[in-house]
């Protein structure tokens, strides 16, 4: 018996430890890198141009960038990603042709994010023509989404208990009638969640952006100017050597972006799952 | 029996290799309650969904014979489902309403065979939930949502939900086997009051609701319809020896 207690005991003593190490970890990158970049974060720091290759001033256009980067991504990624779930799970039964289909999908979310940024140039910047761009970079960052929200919606779309299209089609409605009428608005929660969770990916992306949206310091005007997101600035500033002290900076306000955007759909997706009981 | 307002003929349906259903012929008459009873997987169920095709959801479904709605028979490849089944109706065991206002639930249908006045709508809703027993209940609160109210109240909601689209035949699987006594009371009494205008097919398990609410009764075993008609004679005089035996409880 006391045996029995005694394993219990470390048992519990372990898996509490893993917890609190894991949760220390994450303090400890966080916080680092907040204390460290907070001195430098100011009302300028966040309004002006760079200066001197970066090495002064503020970074205010690659707020801008990493703002119109996402954005257009979304839009991008978005209609594609909802319309692709919503055939899969409500208009398909199953057979090889969508196993096939959905293995690409599963892969597309493995893929190391510097080979979207090099089919990117291949493609997108070279052989389309498109150079690099705003739009180039979009969509390598809309391919690099497009599987999470393709995953979440189908899910959102799943939890939608099956009763509800039985009582639509038995009152004569049809399949899409039910799909738009009675299926999409029940899962739309999960997809305001897919849409949060692809942000957040989207927001704190490298590699993919690095060889496809350019790199200039100047604001986007249209979609085919270069631009120069945060994650960008932050890794010339630091592997460059211009300002040690403003890749910290930039770090901490990207960081804090990617956190409430993570906030806000833990936030979402918990209020809304207790709506739908 | 006068002449049927819905039958099957020599009707077969196969789940895959599964023969669930072996040439059943029996007809519904205008304007009364048949009951389906049997012992579970008896195919009972099975047949209601074929009388508004619900079992073309399911895949591997194969049907042989003839289901006939006034005259046509509704598994005619160019038959309009959509249209069958906004004639051919049905309640579910568990209710089901929209997660959506009272009011939302009943436009429903008729807001997807195409009617947008909202002052038709407002008539139809207020209509079939009269027509339900509801009426009373929610009239001040029609824009609150349906999934607050009760069982029993939600299942008259779906009943409602289904009459505000003018069906003339309605069916019900296992209508009142999810709610309590007192809802079920209320639900049958709105049965029976509905018979008169509707042709309806219940499924139940309860044989003393079938006595109490059916005007016919068919009892199935394993796939196949051992015996039909009127219920008061069947409770009294069955033929077969199985109906006794169901009947009495020997077994089910």
């Amino acid at each position: 018996m006391k045996k029995r207690n005694l394993a219990q005991r470390t048992a519990f003593l372990l898996i509490g430890a893993s917890a609190v190490i894991t949760f220390a970890l994450f303090a400890l990158i966080l916080g680092y890198v907040l204390i460290k970049g907070m001195a430098n974060i100011n009302w300028e720091f966040l309004t002006t141009y760079p200066a001197r290759m970066g090495r002064e001033g503020g970074i205010f256009p690659t707020i801008i960038g990493t703002l119109v980067l996402t954005g257009v991504a979304l839009l991008i990624a978005v209609p594609l990603g909802v319309a692709a779930a919503i055939y899969l799970s409500e208009y398909t039964k199953g057979g090889i042709g969508i196993r096939i289909i959905r293995f690409a999908i599963e892969s597309l979310a493995g893929i190391p994010s510097i080979i979207y940024g090099l089919f990117g140039f291949a493609f997108l910047v070279t052989f389309l023509k498109l150079g690099f761009s705003v739009l180039s970079g979009a969509i390598a960052l809309a391919l690099m989404v497009l599987p999470i929200i393709i995953r979440t919606t189908e899910e959102a779309i799943r939890t939608v208990p099956d009763d509800y299209r039985q009582a639509s089609l038995a009152l004569g409605a049809t399949r899409w009638q039910t799909t738009s009428r009675v299926v999409l608005p029940a899962a739309l929660p999960g997809v305001v969640t897919a849409v949060m969770l692809a942000s957040g990916r989207a927001v704190g992306e490298t590699a993919a952006v690095w060889l496809t949206a350019g790199g200039a310091l100047k604001l986007p005007f249209s979609l085919h100017d270069p631009t120069r997101p945060m994650t960008l600035h932050l890794y010339y500033l630091a592997a460059e050597g211009l300002s040690l002290e403003r890749a910290y900076a930039t770090a901490a306000v990207l960081l804090v972006l990617v956190l409430v955007v993570y906030s806000l759909a833990i936030f979402f997706r918990q209020k809304f799952g207790m709506k739908r009981r | 029996m006068q002449s049927a307002k819905i039958s099957v003929q020599d009707f077969s349906l196969y789940y895959g290799a599964f023969h669930a259903l072996k040439k059943i012929s029996l007809g519904f008459p205008p304007c009364s309650l048949t009951a389906l009873v049997g012992p579970s997987g008896c195919g009972k169920s099975t047949l209601l969904r074929s009388l508004n095709r619900m079992n073309d959801l399911i895949a591997g479904v194969r049907v042989e014979g003839r289901v006939s709605l006034e005259g046509s028979n509704i598994y005619d490849p160019d038959v309009d489902v959509v249209s069958l089944r906004k004639k051919v109706g049905m309640v579910f065991q568990r209710p089901n309403p929209f997660p959506m206002s009272i009011f939302e639930n009943i436009a429903y249908g008729p807001r997807v065979h195409g009617e947008k006045k909202r002052s038709r709508l407002q008539d139809i809703v207020e209509q079939s939930l009269k027509s339900a027993a509801l009426w009373d209940e929610v009239k001040d609160r029609l824009d609150s949502p349906a999934l607050k109210l009760s069982g029993g109240q939600q299942q008259r909601l779906c009943i409602a939900r289904l009459l505000a689209v003018e069906p003339e035949v309605l069916l019900m699987d296992e209508p009142c086997s999810a709610l309590d006594p007192i809802a079920t009371e209320k639900v049958e009494e709105l049965v029976m009051d509905l018979k008169k205008k509707y042709t309806i097919v219940v499924v139940t398990h309860n044989i003393a609701q079938a006595a109490r609410i059916s005007d016919y009764l068919a009892f199935f075993y394993l796939g196949e319809m051992i015996e039909s008609g009127v219920t008061r004679q069947l409770l009294t005089n069955p033929t077969k020896h199985q109906t006794e035996d169901y009947l009495t409880g020997r077994f089910g």
